[in-house]
C-alpha cells in the first residue's frame, strides 16, 4: 500500500496574506506574454502540418494499376463503432479486362461523415488495404445528404496509393505461367 | 450414417478421463458428447463416412494383454499398460469399443492437424474477404484453431475456375474446394440423385457434374450448407450479405406439412436466406430448395400493406370496426386456412363457436417427393384438427361452402388467406355476400372483399405448427412486419372481443395457449407453450388415426395405417 | 463665468446639449474600443492574435496602413455594434416585459450620467483664468458620482429579477450584495482624500473634483500621499464595475452569463456597453482623484503653454492616463481568477471596511495634528 504523506503547508507570511505581491507576479507574467510570439495559425491561408499517421477522413484507394482494391467484404461496416459505413456488395461480371480475377466489388459504398468518429478501425481491419484515413481533415456541407460520402467521392478523396501486393496481378501471372488447372 | 441410438453404453478413456458413451458410436460424436471437439471436414453425422480429409486424426490404444494368459499387462506403477496404435487413426471411421483409450489433444494429434491444415491450405485461395463462407467456414475456424499461423508455401497457387455453374441454384468456386466429397455423398444418399463426382487427379481434381447432367434436384442447396468451405455457393445468396451481420431466428418451413426446422437469417428487417436447422426427428439437416425461396414472398409486389374498406385504403381500426359491423348478428361462414398457426386457428374457432358460424377449410395437395416435401402443401392442417376448427379431413375443395352458398345459408364470409375462385366456388353465388378477408397477399377474393385486413407472414410472427408426424413446433418472428400491419392474433382477438360478450382473449401466444390448455378433451391439455418452445413435442394423434391423410412414406415419416377412403 | 452670463438661456442649453452629445460620443467610442482592447489584450496575453479580419472595403486597399489597421482589428467594434443591431430580437416568454426592457436602460444611464461632473481638462481664457472642462461643475461632485454610479446596480438587479430564470436571478442577488458591500469601503476610502485636500484656509468647496485636481498641480499625486486609500478605492472600483476578479453577477462559468443570460441582440449590447462605460468613467475618476487629472507629472509644472494648445495637450494627457488605467483593468482581468462569492463578501466586510475605517481614523488624527494652528 502506498504510504500517505501528509505535507505540512507553511503558514502564509503577511505579504502573502495580502496577496498583493502574488498579484504583481501574475501581472508580470501576463504582461511578458503579450510580447511573445503568437501561436495562432491564420487558418484558411495557413494550414497546419499534418503528421504522417494522422487519421483524417476515411477514403477508398486504388492500386497503381487504377483498380479498386475494395472487395466489399464489409468488415469495416462490421467493425465501425458508430455504424457510419454502409456497403452494398456487388458481383464483378466476368471478362472485364482490367478486373480479371476480381469477383466482388462494392456496388455502393457510403461513409456518413456525420457519424464517423475517425477511429481508424476500418483502416485497421481492412484485409485488402483498401480504406485509409488520409490527411484530409476538413469536411463540410450544407445538408446531411452532402455529408454522406458515396463511392465516387471516396475514390476521389482516396486517389492512388502504392501497393505492396498486386494480388490480382500475381494471380494473373500464376495463371499464365502454368498454374492454371 | 448416424450411429443408431443405443441404450447400451461402453466405457472409454478419453484424454485420460474415463467416460461412458453409447456403443457403436464413432469417436468424433463420442468426443463431442463429452465436450471434446475433434475437427473434421468430410465427416457428417447424417452421411456415410468417407474418411478422406484426415482432419480427425487422433491417437487410439487399448490396454495390453498377455497373449498366453490373457491377463492385463501392468506398468511399474501398477496401472495397465496401453498399447497405442503406432499411427494416428481417423476418428470418424473408428467406433468406440470398451476400454478404448483415446487422445485428442496430444502433441502428435496436434501435429497431425497442423500438417493436414497446411496441406489443405496449399492451394486454397486467400479469398476470405470475398468468400461468402467467411464467418461460418470450418477451414477458417480450424486454420485459426489448429493451423500454424503462417504459410511456408512460396510457390504459386493453383488457378481454377471461380464460378462454375453446377445447377440453377448452385455455383462452384473450384479453387476453394478441399475435396471432402460431402456434396457427392449427400446427392447419392439423400435425394438419391447421383450427379456429382470428382474428375482428374492430384491438384487437378475438380468437382463436376456428370456429363449432360446438372445439379438441379430440389435438394441441391443442401450441398451449399454441407460444404465446409466456400466452394459451393448459393447463386441466390452469393455476395448478398456477410453472414456475421445476419440475425438468426428459429423457424419452421411453411412449405409443406413436413415441417422442416429452419433458421431464418435477416439483417435490419431484411430477409436474406433460409437454411435448415438440424432436427433428427423431423428433417435431419436438410430442407428442400423450394422452401428456401419463400422469404421472397415477404417483399413481393402483391403483398397487402394497408387495410381496405370496399377497396379504399383506411386505417386498421376503421377496417376492424367495419368488419365487426358486417359480421355482427349475421350467419357467418368462416373459411379458415391450413397456413395459419395453431393459435390463430384456435382463436378463429372460438369466434366461430361463439357466433354459431359454419367452418370451412381447404386442403392444398400436390405430389409427395418422399423426402421433405410432403403431399400436403400446408404447414398446419393438423393444427386445424387439433384446434377443433374442423373435424373432417379437408379433401373436398370447399364443396360444402359452394353448397351452402347455393342454398343461401350464409350472410357473410370471413376468409383467412384463401382464394375462393381458385377453389372453384361459384362466383355468382358470392354476389350479395360481403367478404371480410384477412391475408398477406392479394388474390381474387381479396379483390372482391368488402373489408381487407392485412396480416403477417410466417417470418413476421410467432406461432406453432403441427407437422405430418403430429410434432408441435414453434416458429419465431425473424423480422418485423410492414408498418401498420397487425399480427393475425391481434386481428382475430379484436374480432373475437368485438363479436362476443365473453371474456376477452389477449392477443399474445401465452394467453391463447392458456385458453387452449383449458379446453376439455384437447390433446394440448398437459402441454404448455414452454415445452413446445424448448423442443418439438409429439402430440397424441390417435383421435384422427382414421382420417385419410395424404402423405406417403418419407424421411422420418411413416403414414399411419389408415382406413382407405 | 462671465462667458455664460452673456448668453441667452436657449443658447446655453444648446451649447450644453452639444457638449453632452460630444461627450457621450467620446465615452461611447472609448467603451466600444475598450471592447476591442479587451479582445486584443486578452489574445496577446494568451499568445493569440485577436480580431484581425474585419476591414472596410476601401480601406483594405490602402497600402501598408490598410493591412495594419486590419491587423489591429480597428473596425471590429463597428461590426460588433452592427451585429447587435441586426440580430433577431428575442424576448423569452417567461420574462416580466416592462422591467425586462427597462433593465438595460437603467444600467446604461447612471454610467453616462456620472460623466457630467467629470472634469477632463481646462481651458485658458484670454484673461488667464482657468475654466475646467466639464459639463457641470458641481460642488458636491464626488458625492454625485458615488450616488449615481451606485444606481447602476438597479439595472443588474432588475435584469436578474425580471428574467424569471435561475441564473439571472442568482446573478442579480450576488450583484446587489456585492455593490452594497463595496460601496461602503469606496466611500470611506475617499473621505481621507477630502480631509487632506480641504486644508483650513482653503475657501472652496471641499468636495469638488476640480479642486482635487488642482491640489495635485505641482505637488505630490494623491496616490502617493494616500496609497492605502488608492488601493481600497481601486479594489472597490473593480467590484463596482463588475470586473474580474469580482464579476460575480456575470461569472460565465457558473452562471452562464448571470444577469444577462436571457438577453440578446441590442439589449445585451446595451448591457455590454454600460459595463465598459463604467470602466471608462471609473478610470477617469481614478485619474482625476489619484493621478493628478490632466496635470503632467508630480511636482512638475505642466510643460504645455497656457493656450488652447495646452488645453488640448492636457486633455490628451488625461485621456492617456485613463487609457492606461483601462488597460490595467483588462490586464487584471486576464491575470486573476474569480473570487468565490463568500470570499468576495468576506473581503469586502472583514478586510476592506475595517481597513478603510482605520485609514480614515489615521488621517483624521494626522490631519488634525497637522492642521493645529502653530501655537
Amino acid at each position: 500500500m502506498a504510504k500517505t504523506v501528509v505535507l505540512e503547508r507553511k503558514p502564509l507570511s503577511l505579504s502573502e496574506r495580502t496577496y498583493l505581491p502574488q498579484i504583481a507576479t501574475g501581472l508580470k507574467t501576463t504582461f511578458s506574454t503579450m510580447f511573445k510570439k503568437k501561436v495562432t495559425l491564420q487558418y484558411p491561408e495557413e494550414r497546419p502540418v499534418i503528421p504522417q499517421n494522422y487519421r483524417g477522413v476515411p477514403t477508398l484507394v486504388k492500386d497503381p494499376n487504377n483498380r479498386e482494391k475494395c472487395v466489399s467484404c464489409q468488415l469495416c461496416e462490421f467493425v465501425c463503432p458508430p455504424k457510419a459505413i454502409r456497403i452494398t456488395p456487388g458481383e464483378v461480371p466476368e471478362g472485364e479486362a482490367d478486373r480479371e480475377h476480381v469477383e466482388k466489388a462494392p456496388k455502393e459504398f457510403e461513409i456518413n461523415m456525420l457519424r464517423c468518429i475517425y477511429c481508424g478501425y476500418c483502416q485497421e481491419v481492412c484485409p485488402e488495404e483498401a480504406i485509409f484515413l488520409q490527411q484530409e481533415y476538413s469536411s463540410s456541407g450544407y445538408s446531411r445528404e452532402e455529408m454522406i460520402n458515396n463511392k465516387e467521392k471516396l475514390y476521389e478523396l482516396g486517389g492512388v496509393v502504392p501497393d505492396q501486393h498486386y494480388k490480382w496481378d500475381k494471380k494473373k501471372k500464376a495463371e499464365q505461367e502454368g498454374n492454371s488447372h | 450414417m448416424i450411429s443408431k441410438k443405443n441404450s447400451k453404453v461402453v466405457p472409454i478413456v478419453l484424454d485420460g478421463k474415463e467416460v461412458e458413451v453409447p456403443e457403436g458410436m464413432n469417436l468424433v460424436d463420442a468426443a463431442a458428447l463429452h465436450g471434446k471437439e475433434i475437427p473434421h471436414y468430410c465427416y457428417h453425422p447424417q452421411l456415410s463416412v468417407a474418411g478422406n480429409c484426415r482432419m480427425c486424426l487422433i491417437e487410439m490404444g487399448t490396454p495390453m494383454r498377455n497373449r498366453e494368459t490373457g491377463e492385463a499387462i501392468l506398468d511399474d506403477d501398477g496401472s495397465p499398460r496401453i498399447g497405442w496404435v503406432p499411427k494416428p487413426v481417423i476418428g470418424c471411421a473408428t467406433n468406440v469399443s470398451p476400454g478404448m483409450h483415446v487422445k485428442t489433444e496430444s502433441e502428435k494429434v496436434l501435429g497431425c492437424r497442423e500438417g493436414v491444415m497446411e496441406f489443405l491450405l496449399v492451394n486454397h485461395p486467400l479469398d476470405c474477404p470475398i468468400c461468402d463462407q467467411a464467418g461460418e467456414c470450418r477451414l477458417q475456424e480450424f486454420a485459426t484453431d489448429y493451423g500454424r499461423g503462417y504459410s511456408r508455401f512460396v510457390e504459386r497457387k493453383n488457378v481454377k475456375p471461380k464460378r462454375t455453374r453446377l445447377g440453377p441454384r448452385v455455383t462452384l468456386d473450384d479453387e476453394r474446394c478441399i475435396l471432402c466429397s460431402r456434396c457427392i455423398r449427400f446427392c447419392q444418399e439423400v435425394p438419391k440423385d447421383d450427379v456429382l463426382g470428382f474428375v482428374d487427379r492430384g491438384s487437378f481434381s475438380t468437382l463436376t457434374c456428370f456429363p449432360g447432367r446438372e445439379l438441379d434436384n430440389n435438394y441441391s442447396l443442401n450441398t451449399v450448407d454441407l460444404c465446409p468451405v466456400g466452394a459451393l455457393t448459393s447463386s441466390d445468396f452469393r455476395f448478398k450479405m456477410r453472414v456475421w451481420f445476419l440475425k438468426d431466428a428459429d423457424s419452421i418451413c411453411p412449405e409443406s406439412s413436413a415441417g422442416c426446422n429452419t433458421t431464418v437469417s435477416s439483417r435490419e428487417g431484411e430477409l436474406y436466406r433460409i437454411t435448415p436447422r438440424r432436427n433428427d426427428l423431423v428433417n435431419d439437416s436438410w430442407m428442400p430448395d423450394s422452401g428456401r425461396e419463400l422469404y421472397k414472398s415477404v417483399k413481393s409486389n402483391n403483398r397487402i400493406l394497408s387495410s381496405r374498406i370496399d377497396q379504399n385504403p383506411c386505417t386498421a381500426d376503421e377496417a376492424i370496426i367495419e368488419s365487426i359491423r358486417l359480421l355482427e348478428g349475421k350467419k357467418i361462414g368462416i373459411v379458415g386456412s391450413c397456413k395459419s398457426s395453431l393459435e390463430e386457428q384456435f382463436l378463429l374457432n372460438q369466434i366461430s363457436l361463439k357466433t354459431n358460424a359454419v367452418n370451412f377449410i381447404r386442403g392444398h395437395f400436390e405430389e409427395d417427393d418422399g423426402i421433405l416435401l410432403s403431399a400436403d402443401r400446408t404447414p398446419n392442417l393438423r393444427g386445424a384438427l387439433i384446434s377443433g376448427f374442423t373435424q373432417n379431413y379437408p379433401k373436398d375443395n370447399l364443396v360444402s361452402l359452394s353448397q351452402a352458398l347455393d342454398q343461401n345459408q350464409l350472410d357473410v364470409l370471413l376468409v383467412i388467406d384463401e382464394d375462393l375462385e381458385a377453389a372453384q366456388v361459384d362466383i355468382a353465388n358470392l354476389e350479395g355476400v360481403p367478404i371480410v378477408f384477412i391475408g398477406t397477399h392479394t388474390n381474387s377474393t381479396s379483390n372482391r372483399a368488402s373489408v381487407v385486413l392485412p396480416s403477417l407472414t410466417t417470418f413476421e410472427k410467432s406461432g406453432t405448427f403441427v407437422n405430418r408426424s403430429f410434432y408441435a413446433q414453434v416458429f419465431r418472428q425473424a423480422v418485423p412486419g410492414p408498418a401498420g400491419v397487425l399480427p393475425d392474433l391481434s386481428l382475430l382477438s379484436r374480432l373475437h372481443n368485438g363479436l362476443t360478450e365473453d371474456e376477452e382473449i389477449s392477443p399474445d401466444q401465452n394467453s391463447v395457449w392458456k385458453v387452449m390448455n383449458n379446453v376439455s378433451g384437447s390433446v394440448l391439455k398437459e402441454i404448455s407453450l414452454t415445452d413446445v418452445r424448448k423442443d418439438a413435442v409429439l402430440l397424441d394423434s390417435s383421435k384422427w388415426s382414421d382420417l385419410p391423410f395424404v402423405e406417403s412414406k418419407a424421411l422420418h415419416f411413416e403414414p399411419a395405417t389408415k382406413v382407405e377412403a | 463665468m462671465e462667458l455664460w452670463n452673456s448668453l441667452e438661456l436657449w443658447q446655453i442649453v444648446a451649447i450644453k446639449v452639444m457638449f453632452s452629445l460630444m461627450m457621450i460620443g467620446a465615452v461611447m467610442t472609448m467603451a466600444g474600443y475598450s471592447v476591442l482592447a479587451e479582445r486584443k489584450v486578452s489574445a496577446w496575453m494568451q499568445g493569440r492574435v485577436g480580431p484581425n479580419r474585419t476591414v472596410l472595403p476601401f480601406i483594405e486597399h490602402i497600402p501598408l496602413i490598410g493591412p495594419f489597421l486590419k491587423g489591429l482589428g480597428i473596425f471590429q467594434p463597428l461590426a460588433d455594434g452592427l451585429k447587435f443591431l441586426f440580430k433577431e430580437e428575442i424576448v423569452p416568454g417567461h420574462v416580466n416585459k416592462v422591467y425586462y426592457y427597462l433593465a438595460p436602460i437603467i444600467a446604461l444611464v447612471p454610467a453616462l450620467t456620472t460623466m457630467t461632473v467629470l472634469p477632463f481638462g481646462e481651458f485658458f481664457t484670454d484673461t488667464g483664468d482657468r475654466i475646467p472642462l466639464m459639463l457641470a461643475d458641481l460642488e458636491v461632485g464626488i458625492l454625485f458620482i458615488l450616488a449615481v454610479s451606485s444606481l447602476g446596480v438597479y439595472g443588474i438587479v432588475l435584469a436578474g429579477w425580471s428574467s424569471n430564470s435561475k441564473y439571472p436571478f442568482l446573478g442579480g442577488i450576488r450583484s446587489s450584495a456585492q455593490m452594497i458591500s463595496y460601496e461602503l469601503a469606496m466611500g470611506l476610502s475617499l473621505l481621507p482624500i477630502f480631509l487632506w485636500v480641504s486644508k483650513p484656509g482653503i475657501d472652496v468647496a471641499a468636495l469638488s473634483l476640480v479642486e482635487i485636481v488642482h491640489s495635485q498641480n505641482q505637488s505630490m499625486w494623491l496616490v502617493f500621499v494616500q496609497p492605502l486609500s488608492a488601493l481600497i478605492f481601486m479594489i472597490a472600483l473593480f467590484a463596482e464595475t463588475n470586473r474580474l476578479p469580482f464579476d460575480m453577477p456575470e461569472s460565465e462559468t457558473d452562471l452562464v452569463g448571470g444577469f444577462h443570460t436571457e438577453y440578446g441582440s441590442f439589449k445585451f449590447g446595451i448591457f455590454f456597453v454600460a459595463e465598459y462605460a463604467h470602466i471608462v468613467i471609473g478610470s477617469a475618476i481614478f485619474t482625476t482623484i489619484f493621478l493628478g487629472g490632466w496635470h503632467f507629472l508630480p511636482w512638475m509644472a505642466d510643460p504645455w503653454p497656457s493656450t488652447w494648445i495646452g488645453s488640448i495637450l492636457g486633455v490628451v494627457w488625461f485621456l492617456a492616463k485613463t487609457i492606461g488605467l483601462i488597460f490595467f483593468f483588462i490586464w487584471v482581468r486576464w491575470t486573476l481568477p474569480r473570487f468565490r462569492y463568500d470570499q468576495v463578501m468576506s473581503l469586502g466586510w472583514t478586510k476592506l471596511l475595517p481597513l478603510a475605517l482605520v485609514n480614515l481614523l489615521f488621517y483624521v488624527i494626522l490631519v488634525t495634528w497637522l492642521d493645529q494652528p502653530a501655537s
